[in-house]
């Protein structure tokens, strides 16, 4: 898997007009190329509005929603045919969420900055010393114990706009920091939870589908547990909770849980899937 | 004569030049400054100053193989499966189509050059091996087992297919999808560049490269190396993506090409852009007449050219004499 390194902020200083029109601005980040396994870092030039950025038409873009639905579908492990998805059906509700960002103060901070979590920019070590029941301290557990990395992100190809472009990255980098805050495994129950989450929250229809469709691989047991109590627990916080993506996550690291969930309005999950993994369930 | 000296200087200069020629652009230059053996970077200055196209892109010529081995390398597991879908079946018609035309007789040797997944070679061997199985039941009264001179005819009627690609991962593919077919004999894998293959003068009496050609990077130099492997008789075919002449049929094309087909590699196989390369290559192939000319211009005789589904493909067939 590659991944690029960011090594500086974005040298977006130039923020005084706030037109929802921006011309492309030319990149001043740093951008290197560790491992060139992946398919699009064979062209090293890009002629869209950001790196990665491929230039597509309605048809196009039609043609990519319908084939990356059957196929991710088919099989949910094309975790880049999900994000096709969600970028060709998400147009409208990426306005939403960038409207809802640039109305809140952290949120427009955040558009502003654009900070990104990677492994390289997390300081691990210092998560790692920081109290249990902080934020930064659960996020890293989350990653140990589920085995993920922040760096699997797919990139964003297919949204025609840089700032928009930004916004889709951001959610998808805020999903792994969902699970935390929500307290959901990364299993199919916990994903399909926070997807439930994410739908009330954002609209996209990507979470809506997966939403709808994930269940069907749900078991009687989970289901039941999904429609009693995660389910509505995941929309009602979904609807009440202050708009995920506009909290700079990166300076809350020490912040506690509890503080950070009452803050967003968050409620603590009804189960407790960490209690049930010490149980050896 | 002449061709014994040439590959004899030509294995000093790879001796000496043997970590520059080893990389994957592969530009053999052929002008005398180059057989100098004080400075190795003769070779990549001169691929580095010549411009070529990468699809519509303009890129050194070193540049241009680099990136299309990097287009190969990703393509290759769903490469297949790519054809497939792209072309609905339909390049399994063309392919028989050049085994039809070849026509090719027990004891034929092949090299089929950028043969990647080795389609045309498989199928090379099934179609001799059909053919000898004809001609021996034809032959042979039924009742009769094979006597000592029917089995050593046959040991010189073997045919042997040699697949040669630039790529080791469409080589690795080609390899496996044989070995679950169970064609295993007569066949083998050989990593090589088009523009300096590793036979010897006069070796094959076939020579094929099915949508390969348009991807390297000197095409002048690719013939050359074509008409020096073959044996006198031999013959070249090349299957290749060309000009659609109907104007309605070449929109249609136009427009699945450009929509449709990058779509697909985004969707199938996780790469849109090297999909959108494939069908810019495709636009900056030399028409027909071009190509005949430049195989003319290479040394072949008796070139021909036959349109397959309206042009999309052009099967042409020179022989070296």
């Amino acid at each position: 898997m590659s991944y690029n390194v960011a090594t500086a902020a974005l040298g977006h200083t130039d923020r005084g007009e706030h037109s929802s029109h921006r011309s492309p601005r030319p990149p001043t980040l740093c951008v290197h190329r560790l491992h060139t396994g992946r398919a699009d870092r064979t062209f090293s030039h890009y002629d869209g509005l950001y790196p990665g950025h491929i230039i597509t038409t309605p048809f196009q873009k039609a043609l990519l929603a319908v084939g990356s639905g059957v196929v991710a579908l088919q099989d949910p492990y094309r975790h880049d045919m999900v994000a096709v998805l969600g970028e060709t059906t998400g147009h409208l509700v990426l306005i939403n969420l960038r409207d809802r960002m640039r109305n809140d103060p952290e949120g427009y901070t955040v558009l502003t900055e654009r900070p990104k979590i990677r492994l390289s920019t997390l300081d691990l070590e210092k998560m790692a010393s920081l109290p249990d029941g902080s934020f930064g301290r659960e996020y890293l557990r989350f990653l140990e114990d589920n085995e993920v990395t922040p760096d699997s992100r797919a990139e964003v190809k297919f949204v025609d706009d840089e700032e928009l472009a930004y916004v889709m990255l951001r959610y998808r980098e805020v999903h792994d920091l969902m699970h935390t805050l929500l307290g959901m495994p990364t299993n199919m129950l916990g994903e399909v939870a926070v997807k439930w989450f994410e739908a009330a929250q954002t609209g996209l229809p990507m979470c809506a589908l997966g939403a709808l469709l994930g269940p069907l691989r749900l078991n009687t047991r989970r289901l039941q547990s999904l429609f009693t109590s995660l389910g509505p627990w995941a929309l009602q916080n979904g609807w009440q909770a202050r708009c995920v993506l506009s909290i700079f996550y990166e300076r809350r690291w020490d912040q506690s849980l509890e503080e950070l969930r009452r803050e967003l309005k968050i409620q603590p999950p009804p189960v407790d899937f960490t209690k049930r993994r010490k149980n050896g369930r | 004569m002449a061709a014994s000296m040439r590959l004899l200087v030509r294995q000093l200069a790879r001796l000496s030049h043997r970590k520059v020629t080893s990389t994957v652009s592969g530009v053999s230059c052929r002008s005398a400054c180059c057989w100098r053996t004080s400075s190795g970077r003769c070779f990549s200055d001169a691929a580095e100053d010549r411009s070529t196209h990468f699809g519509f892109e303009t890129v050194s010529e070193a540049e241009k193989a680099k990136r299309v081995y990097k287009v190969f390398e990703n393509v290759a597991q769903k490469y297949d499966v790519m054809n497939d879908a792209m072309s609905l079946g339909i390049h399994r018609l063309w392919k028989d189509v050049l085994l039809h035309v070849m026509h090719p007789q027990p004891g034929a040797r092949l090299l089929d050059v950028a043969g990647g997944t080795g389609d045309i070679a498989v199928r090379f061997l099934d179609y001799v091996r059909y053919q000898l199985e004809r001609q021996k039941r034809r032959d042979t009264p039924s009742g009769q087992g094979s006597s000592w001179q029917d089995i050593s005819d046959d040991r010189r009627r073997e045919s042997s297919a040699v697949v040669c690609d630039i790529n080791k991962e469409m080589l690795k593919m080609g390899k496996q999808k044989a070995d679950r077919m169970g064609v295993v004999s007569g066949l083998s894998w050989v990593v090589g560049d088009a523009e300096e293959l590793p036979f010897d003068d006069d070796q094959f009496d076939i020579y094929t490269i099915a949508f390969g050609i348009r991807n390297v990077t000197r095409m002048d130099q690719a013939l050359q190396e074509a008409l020096r492997v073959l044996k006198p008789g031999g013959r070249f075919m090349c299957l290749e993506f060309s000009k659609v002449t109907n104007p309605v049929l070449a929109r249609l094309y136009d427009a699945y090409s450009f929509q449709v087909i990058p779509v697909l590699g985004e969707v199938i196989a996780g790469d849109w852009k090297s999909y959108q390369y494939l069908v810019e290559s495709i636009r900056k192939f030399p028409n027909q007449q071009e190509f005949k000319g430049m195989m003319e211009d290479a040394g072949f005789y008796c070139v021909q050219h036959h349109d397959l589904t309206g042009g999309v493909v052009a099967l042409h067939s020179g022989f070296k004499l």
